[in-house]
Order: structure tokens, then C-alpha cells, then sequence
């Protein structure tokens, strides 16, 4: 009977660890994907970033970081959250307002000051 | 550029083709092309912060560079609002207004001369931002149950994600607090800070590779805010008014890579946010380096080293220099010089941005452009209390920036400069920099004022600069002083020159 139960269940059981094996195997190769795009982002961005000038110095700085409020990205995302209880709502909507403070604020005023960059 | 692009493509596409099965059961009732539809858009998002970027290396491209880059930031929002699984639109709309609302008004209102201290303050709130996307990201594992599930990697990201976050976030409300002149601008001191400081990264540490061992401990992540707060605060408090460059580019650069860590910890790993935290974090490097290098000192050395006095321009009496004699002008005979010369370099510096002087500069300008006498301005990279913010300052007063040279293309042209005038500036036209190896100064790379065949320093006092040294450029025998603030001083140069 055991042996019949365990011929039963052989195949599922190696379809599971099949399953575990590959899902996990598929979660290192994610990481290892993002990994990839990080590391070559910061190349690209060296590669960019040395060649702005310095008169555009503050613009540039002013600039980027309007692009790190991209976390709002992250912040919609985890504000949209169903399972996540009453405080969802809260935490999500004040990470949102920072995070847009810094978009909106960052891309206006950049522009205000490039607006004022003129050639003779 | 793009063939860095392309060759994360090969990466991304594997990604997403091995991502599907785990994408469409996290979003169950949506359709595969859903998600196609978002990675590609985020896709293009990164791309157009990329070649945003990229066309801020001109001041000609710059504006609309920093359009395109702001139409990816708009792609980014809506087509993550689109393909969420929304709850309520309510709070997401009300608190995008709000942030806006207030985004704006700030942008709007602030002006030149304080940008230093807003940019800061918005690296801080994209820290607290990420901070808060970290955490909510646990407590939804926590709520559902499924702490056990974080994988190690993505404990060890959480954790750096708070820890970035909150330096970032504390460490840039110091930082504005001192450059508004809420905080003391002077470094503070204290004993053991090193050890101190360095205690808390290594307990910070040892925090985010404790979640990334077991995610479950929820005080673990609670130590990490309290810790990265107090952080904050310890390692921004001993760097000084005129260092705050460095801290601000370093600032920069973190609010960078808190957002890439929350890219790394959503359910589903967002490149969005890798690629822009990534480009962010490279750029503040740069600009720290460029700093650094500036002021030929060490990053450890200006973070650690609380160089630095007081942030005051100068009040000290005129005996600062001991029994050594200066020559001083008024500013008629000044303006006698400046219509004697054919070309004239303005070195300005934090005193010009202190004294609100550029306005008053630019009417100089403009009379001597309109007596056919060459004006050019020496701008040294660590003049001001930002990168670039001399730039800023001339340019708001339509200075056109051809005319703005930095530390070698002006260095090229004092050698037949009739006249240097330095406005508010002090270390950075030490000559002792490039001769006398016992001063802190020496070995930093200089505008040569003492090249041209005349110097007038306009300042109010002989006090020492921000290093705390003697600047014996006031002392040569081809400079001139011209007491006085500097505002006051060229708007009664200007009216002496004849028209």
C-alpha cells in the first residue's frame, strides 16, 4: 500500500520540487537581470553626466533629482495596495505628496532656471 | 550613449520573457499585454530621463532636455495609475494635488540665491518618499502573512533602502536648516564622532543583513529608521557652510539610490526605478567628486574633518593682516581703472550671492559691454554654496553664458586680463594654494587674479576666508582693496563710470 501511495505521489513530488527548483532558479535570474540594468545605468549615467557642463551644474542637480521622484512610482504602486489594512491609505498618500513635491517642484524650477540661460 | 541602451536590453527583454509567469499571477484578472504595455512604458520613461539628461549638456538643448525628461516622469505616473489594481482613486489623486500643489509653490517662490537649500530640502523628500515605500512594502508582507517569503536579497535591499532613505531625509533638513541659516553654519564638533558614526553605519549594516537573514524581525526595520535618522543628523552636523556642496551633491546622490532600492523590493522589480535611481546616483558622485577635486581634499576629509568657520563674510577688524600694508581704492578711482582697461575678469563668489550684489553686477556689465570693454566671469567650481550657483545667479540676471569661463578657460585668459576684480570670494584666489605648502589651502587649483596686471578684491574687511587662512593676495603689490559690501561698492563704481 505504501509503495502504491508512494508511486501515486512520486510524480507530484517531482513536479514540485521541479516547481521550487525553477521558480527559484527564475527569481535569482531576475535579480541578476536587475542587477544588469543597475549596473549599466550608473555607466550610462557617468557616460552622460561628465558632460554637462558646469555652468549647468545646478540645473543638472536640480534636474536629477526631480528624476529620483520616480519613487513615486513605487509609492502608487504600494498606496494601491488591497492587502494591506487601514493604514494603506495614510502611509501611501504621504509618501505620494513627497514624492510629488519633489517631481513637480524639481521639473519647475529647473526649467525657471534654464528658462534664464540666454547666448549673447 | 546607445550602446550602453542596447546592451541592457538583451537583460531586460530575458526579464521580462522569464517574468511573464510570475507577473501574470500577480495580476490575475489582467491580461498578459498589460504588463507588456507597462514594462514597455517604463522602458521609455528611462529612455527619456536618459536623452533628457543627455541634452542638459548644452545650455542651447538643456530647457527642453529637461521637458523630455519630465514627459517621462508623466508616462511613468499614468501608466502605473492605469494597470494598478486601483482601490480608491480618492487619496492617490488628493495627495498628487497636494504634493503638486505644494511642488510648485515652492518652485515658484524660491529664489535664486536659496536654491541651494531647496534642492536639498527635495533630496530629503524623495529619502522620506523611498523611506515610506520601503515600509509600507513590508507591512503589506507582514499584514498578508508572507514575511517568510522576502528573499534575501530583498532584505538586505529593504534594509539599505531605509537606511539610504533616512540619511538622505535627515541628513537634508540639516543641511537646508544650515545653508537657510536656521542652524549654526559652522561645523559642530564632538568627541569620538568618528568611532560614533562609525558605529551606527556598522549597526545599520548589521540591520539589513540581519532582515536579509531573517525578514520577519519587524524591529529590525524599526532600529533602522531610528538609527538612519540619528545618522543623518551626526554625519551632516561637522560639515561646514561653504563644504555643504559636498554634502548636497553626496545628498543628491543617496535620494538616487534610496529610489533604485525601492526598485528592487516592489512585488514586481521595477527597472523604471533601477535605471533613474542609478543615473541619479551617478550624477551626484560626479558632481561630488568635481568637489572635491576642487578643493583638492579628500571626500572623508570634508565630511569628517569639520574644516571651516562661521559662515560670516567677514566682520573681523581691518588689522587682520598683522603690520602688513594694503592699498585700498574708493570706488571713483575704481571706476577710473575699469574704463582704463580692455578686457576685465569678475571673479565672484558666495559674498556676491550673500550681498545680493548680481543685479548691480549686471548694470556694471552692461555699461562697460556698452564702452566696448571685454567682461569675462571666472566662475571656480566650489564658488557658491552648490555646483553651478554663481551660473545661476549671473544668468537670472541675463549675463549671457558665454561669457561664464570655468577654472581653466579663465586661467587661459587672466594672463592678458588688464583687471581682475574678485567679488566675495576668498580661498579660491589664494595664491598660497599653488606655492606655500604649509597652508590647508595648499595644492587646491585657483583663479589666478595675481596674473592680471591689476587685482581689486572688493570686501568688506581683511578677515580670513572659509579655511581660516590669511589670503596674502590682499597684500601683492598689484591689488587694490575696495572696502565695502558689495552691492553697495559696484552700484557706486557703476555710477562713476561715465556713459
Amino acid at each position: 500500500m505504501i509503495t502504491g501511495l508512494l508511486t501515486g505521489l512520486t510524480p507530484s513530488l517531482v513536479l514540485l520540487q521541479e516547481h521550487a527548483a525553477s521558480s527559484g532558479s527564475l527569481k535569482v535570474k531576475m535579480l541578476i537581470a536587475s542587477i544588469f540594468v543597475f549596473v549599466l545605468a550608473i555607466f550610462l549615467g557617468f557616460e552622460l553626466i561628465t558632460k554637462v557642463p558646469a555652468t549647468l551644474h545646478t540645473p543638472l542637480m536640480s534636474g536629477s533629482n526631480a528624476i529620483s521622484g520616480i519613487t513615486i512610482v513605487g509609492a502608487l504602486i504600494c498606496a494601491q495596495s488591497e492587502t494591506f489594512g487601514a493604514w494603506a491609505p495614510i502611509i501611501g498618500s504621504v509618501a505620494i505628496i513627497f514624492a510629488m513635491i519633489n517631481v513637480v517642484g524639481g521639473f519647475m524650477v529647473t526649467d525657471r532656471m534654464l528658462k534664464m540661460f540666454r547666448k549673447h | 550613449m546607445f550602446s550602453y541602451l542596447l546592451a541592457t536590453l538583451p537583460g531586460d527583454a530575458g526579464a521580462m520573457a522569464s517574468g511573464l509567469a510570475e507577473a501574470a499571477s500577480s495580476h490575475g484578472h489582467y491580461p498578459a499585454w498589460v504588463t507588456y504595455t507597462q514594462d514597455i512604458a517604463y522602458l521609455v520613461a528611462a529612455l527619456l530621463f536618459a536623452y533628457g539628461i543627455k541634452r542638459l549638456g548644452s545650455p542651447r538643448t538643456a530647457r527642453s532636455g529637461n521637458g523630455i525628461a519630465a514627459i517621462g516622469m508623466l508616462i511613468a505616473i499614468v501608466v502605473t495609475l492605469y494597470t494598478q489594481e486601483v482601490m480608491s482613486f480618492t487619496w492617490i489623486i488628493a495627495a498628487m494635488v497636494i504634493g503638486s500643489a505644494i511642488g510648485a509653490t515652492f518652485s515658484i517662490r524660491v529664489q535664486m540665491t536659496g536654491m541651494p537649500q531647496m534642492v536639498g530640502l527635495f533630496n530629503g523628500f524623495g529619502g522620506i518618499a523611498s523611506i515610506l515605500v520601503v515600509t509600507s512594502e513590508y507591512m503589506r508582507l507582514a499584514k498578508a502573512d508572507l514575511l517568510t517569503t522576502i528573499t534575501p536579497d530583498q532584505g538586505l535591499t529593504m534594509g539599505l533602502g531605509i537606511l539610504i532613505g533616512g540619511v538622505t531625509f535627515i541628513g537634508s533638513l540639516i543641511a537646508a536648516g544650515k545653508l537657510q541659516g536656521i542652524l549654526p553654519g559652522r561645523p559642530m564638533m564632538w568627541p569620538m564622532q568618528l568611532p560614533l558614526n562609525v558605529l551606527g553605519v556598522a549597526l545599520c549594516l548589521a540591520g539589513c543583513v540581519t532582515l536579509a537573514i531573517n525578514p520577519a524581525l519587524w524591529w529590525v526595520v524599526v532600529g533602522l529608521w531610528v538609527i538612519s535618522f540619528i545618522l543623518g543628523i551626526t554625519l551632516l552636523v561637522p560639515i561646514g557652510g561653504a563644504d555643504m556642496p559636498v554634502g548636497i551633491c553626496l545628498l543628491n546622490s543617496y535620494s538616487g539610490l534610496a529610489a533604485a532600492m525601492t526598485g528592487f523590493i516592489l512585488p514586481e522589480p521595477n527597472k523604471a526605478l533601477m535605471v533613474s535611481g542609478a543615473l541619479v546616483g551617478a550624477s551626484g558622485l560626479i558632481l561630488t567628486y568635481i568637489m572635491c577635486k576642487a578643493m583638492n581634499r579628500s571626500l572623508a576629509n570634508v565630511l569628517f574633518a569639520g574644516v571651516g568657520t562661521d559662515d560670516s563674510t567677514g566682520t573681523a577688524g581691518r588689522d587682520a593682516g598683522g603690520d602688513k600694508t594694503v592699498r585700498s581704492v574708493d570706488p571713483e578711482e575704481m571706476a577710473m581703472i575699469l574704463e582704463d582697461s580692455a578686457k576685465v575678469v569678475i571673479v565672484p563668489g558666495y559674498g556676491m550671492a550673500v550681498a545680493q550684489a548680481q543685479y548691480a553686477v549686471r548694470d556694471m556689465f552692461n555699461k562697460l559691454e556698452g564702452k566696448e570693454i571685454e567682461v569675462l566671469f571666472g566662475i571656480h567650481p566650489v564658488a557658491g554654496r552648490m555646483p553651478g550657483h554663481m551660473n545661476v545667479l549671473l544668468a537670472e540676471v541675463d549675463i549671457p553664458y558665454d561669457k561664464l569661463l570655468d577654472l581653466d578657460q579663465i586661467n587661459a585668459e587672466l594672463e592678458t586680463a588688464d583687471l581682475a576684480l574678485v567679488l566675495g570670494a576668498n580661498d579660491v584666489v589664494n595664491p598660497a594654494a599653488r606655492h606655500d605648502k604649509g597652508s590647508p589651502i595648499y595644492g587646491m587649483p585657483i583663479i589666478d587674479v595675481d596674473k592680471a596686471r591689476t587685482c581689486v578684491v572688493c570686501k568688506r574687511s581683511l578677515a580670513a576666508g572659509y579655511a581660516g587662512v590669511q589670503n596674502e593676495l590682499f597684500f601683492m603689490d598689484n591689488t587694490l582693496m575696495l572696502f565695502g559690501d558689495a552691492k553697495k561698492m559696484i552700484t557706486e563704481v557703476t555710477a562713476a563710470i561715465e556713459s
